[in-house]
């Protein structure tokens, strides 16, 4: 998994509560063999103007103007600030694979859908809670100025605007540790290799013939 | 001290370390792997740089997407190919052994682990698919995973669990004659309900139980995951060591001696203690028919479709009115009315030989009825289908208008051309009745191969015991 430490990333505001997962990345793309590939559809149905059909090519679709990712001024955004019960709906880890293929690398919200929350932490994507009121100011300021970049220290649990305000904010210590090392939950389990080679041998003496071939 | 029950021992068997938060790592035997659960699996461990821990652990086949029609002709659905293609080429790029689509050996998952004596007693197995409970019936703890979790067990050969409550399910005396392991399971499902099971292992056992062949222990087991419980187990005894001697990956010689001598210790202490016990008479089990769109929606055949006027429960009504609504049916009518558009036997829960052959049993000599449109037969493994075509099973099945098929999922779950149209109903030996399960608008009935086949035959369901 990709380490998060610091980011210093550009902006993009989506102003809409209760985004679900089906949203996020619609249920015609499950099918697919891969995890990665899913940021050209992310948000299909509000990113384009005629729907999808099998086969179709992304790049010669109609974009919406006036969905925000659209924008040219949004352009490479890696953060995205978003409203309340961010991911809600079914538990689809293609939701996340989606928002980290487009480019993100860290969402605000002033709440997340728990499995979804989930989720994110175990795919290199840093879901951040701030409060109502703070999320709202910082809604206001990204839309005032245009190239609006946060700075994001997680070993610091802060969020610092252009204007030098630090937000700070809560994540577990086990969730952080992983992040921050770049440790997904198979990183950790071969943080025991040892044990697990240990255990092999010693299986090997009582039931050799688990290890035949 | 308590003895300890058969999960414990398996359990115990394969703690790798303790986890700070309760959890263990728990050491995996054997991983089995299909084309629609691992493909994003392989690529993370590609993204990530990282290789397989055990190869030799591994076996591949493709089971869920092939076609059950002539072979010859590929794959016509191209996102069902590519699936198909990317196993393969993920088992080359990995170096893991794969059953493709003309190997003799290929078929449903949960069929070729134990045939091939790849599964074996007291080992873990897993597989990126609930039925894994099936292989539970050699006496091995089995459960399905995630494709997270596929991920970590090809990347470290464990998986993070959580232990399970325990449950004994006694079936107590012997079933009558015409009821098979697949009535025994259905029974239990309607007594204890879906979510009956629901964060426990279960341990089927009692002399019913005894009485069944592996096969039929598998079948039973392979239910256990719509009794609500991940894992179903029975313990080893003669039969199950005589039914893995001899298999290709079973061991030989002086391994075998030490395997058996191991094996014959994984049975529940007599003094261990369950989280839970469930007795069942086997004298009262009838023949049973699935009249609604859940599993424990079950009526012996001389029964009929419930009331909902009857239910005091509001809640209960409701799904009762929901389910016969869906399913075209009227309340209170006999389940021996019920007129069937297709017939489906196949599955991993029964498309062994020994099903094959209680099919093919009662048609002997007759034709389907002319209100039947399909009867499809689809062995669980090509090697199944070899053995039933030697003692010519194959030519009673096509005399009676039924179609002799490959090797595949199938109808169990419409993900290749097979499935029911709107509307149509069905008489299948699968496991799940919910809706859409067997194609949109599909209405699934679950019964015995036998009640599946009398079913054929009739147009509409019977009691196999007078047919
Ligand atoms: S036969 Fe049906 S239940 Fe069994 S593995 Fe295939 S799809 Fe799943």
């Amino acid at each position: 998994m990709r380490a998060f430490t610091t980011l210093h990333g550009l902006v993009a505001p989506l102003d809409r509560a209760n985004v679900d997962t089906d949203a996020i990345i619609p249920k015609q793309f499950l099918k697919s063999i891969k995890r990665t590939g899913f940021g050209p559809n992310l948000f299909d149905e509000w990113r384009y103007l005629d729907p999808w059909e099998p086969g179709v090519d992304n790049a010669k679709r109609r974009p919406n103007p006036d969905f925000v990712l659209n924008q040219p001024r949004y352009q490479g955004a890696e953060i995205l600030l978003a409203r309340q019960n961010f991911g809600c709906g079914s538990s689809r880890e293609h939701a996340p694979w989606a928002l980290a293929d487009y480019g993100f690398r860290a969402l605000i919200a002033p709440s997340f859908a728990d499995i979804f929350y989930n989720n994110c932490t175990k795919n290199g994507l840093l879901p951040i809670v701030l409060s109502e009121e703070q999320v709202d100011q910082l809604f206001r300021e990204t839309e005032a100025t245009e190239g609006y970049r946060l700075y994001i220290d997680l070993p610091a649990q802060t969020v610092t605007t252009p204007s030098s305000e630090v937000f700070r904010f809560e994540i577990d210590e086990f969730r952080k540790h992983c992040l921050v090392n770049g440790l997904d939950e198979i990183g950790l389990t071969l943080e025991h290799a040892d044990a697990i080679r240990a255990y092999e041998e010693r299986r090997r003496q009582e039931a050799p013939w688990l290890f035949e071939a | 001290m308590a003895g300890k029950t058969l999960y414990d021992k398996i359990w115990d068997a394969h703690v790798v370390r303790h986890n700070a938060d309760g959890s263990v790592l728990l050491y995996i035997d054997r991983h089995l792997v299909h084309e629609v659960t691992s493909p994003q699996a392989f690529e993370g461990l590609r993204l990530a740089g990282r290789n397989l821990w055990r190869r030799s652990a591994v076996l591949a086949v493709a089971d869920h997407n092939v076609p059950t029609t002539d072979r010859s002709a590929g794959i016509v659905d191209p996102v069902s190919r590519l699936q198909v293609q990317t196993l393969a080429a993920n088992c080359r790029d990995f170096d893991i052994t794969l059953f493709d689509m003309d190997d003799i050996r290929q078929g449903i998952v949960h069929v070729i682990g134990p045939e091939q004596g790849a599964t074996l007693p007291g080992m873990t197995v897993v597989c990126g698919d609930s039925h894994t409970s099936t292989h539970g019936a050699l006496g091995c703890l089995a459960f399905g995973i995630g494709t997270s979790e596929v991920e970590h067990v090809l990347a470290t050969q464990t998986v993070v669990q959580h232990k399970a409550k325990t449950m004994l399910i006694s079936v107590d005396g012997q079933v009558g004659p015409g009821v098979s392991a697949k009535d025994i399971i259905l029974h239990i499902i309607g007594e204890i309900g879906t979510a009956g099971g629901t964060g426990y292992a279960i341990e089927f056992a009692g002399d019913a139980i005894r009485a069944l062949s592996v096969e039929g222990r598998m079948t039973v087991c392979n239910m256990a995951i719509e009794a609500g419980a991940r894992c179903g187990m029975v313990a080893v005894d003669d039969k199950t060591i005589e039914y893995v001697k001899g298999r290709p990956y079973a061991p030989k010689g002086e391994l075998w001696d030490k395997a058996v001598a191991y094996w014959k210790t994984l049975h529940s202490d007599p003094d261990a203690r369950f989280d839970k016990a469930v007795r069942i008479d086997a004298a009262s089990i009838q023949p049973q028919v699935s009249w609604g769109t859940s599993p424990e929606m079950v009526a012996p055949v001389n029964g009929r479709v419930p009331d909902p006027a009857a239910e005091t429960d509001p809640v209960k009504q409701r799904s009762v009115e929901r389910a016969l609504e869906y399913m075209g049916l009227e309340p209170g009518m006999p389940i021996t009315e019920i007129k069937v558009d297709k017939v489906f036997i196949g599955s991993c829960t029964t498309s062994r030989i020994e099903d094959l052959r209680a099919a093919a049993a009662v048609i002997k000599g007759r034709r389907k009825a002319d209100n039947v449109k399909q009867v499809l037969v689809v062995p669980g493994s090509g090697l199944v289908k070899r053995q039933a075509e030697e003692e010519g099973l194959h030519k009673i099945f096509i005399e009676a208008g039924f179609e002799w098929r490959e090797p595949g999922c199938s109808m169990c779950l419409a993900m290749n051309a097979d499935r029911l149209e709107p509307g149509e109903r069905c008489a299948s030996t699968s496991n799940r009745n919910f809706e859409g399960r067997q194609g949109q608008g599909g209405r699934t009935h679950l019964v015995s191969p036998a009640m599946a086949a009398a079913a054929a035959i009739a147009g509409h369901f019977v009691d196999v015991r007078n047919f």
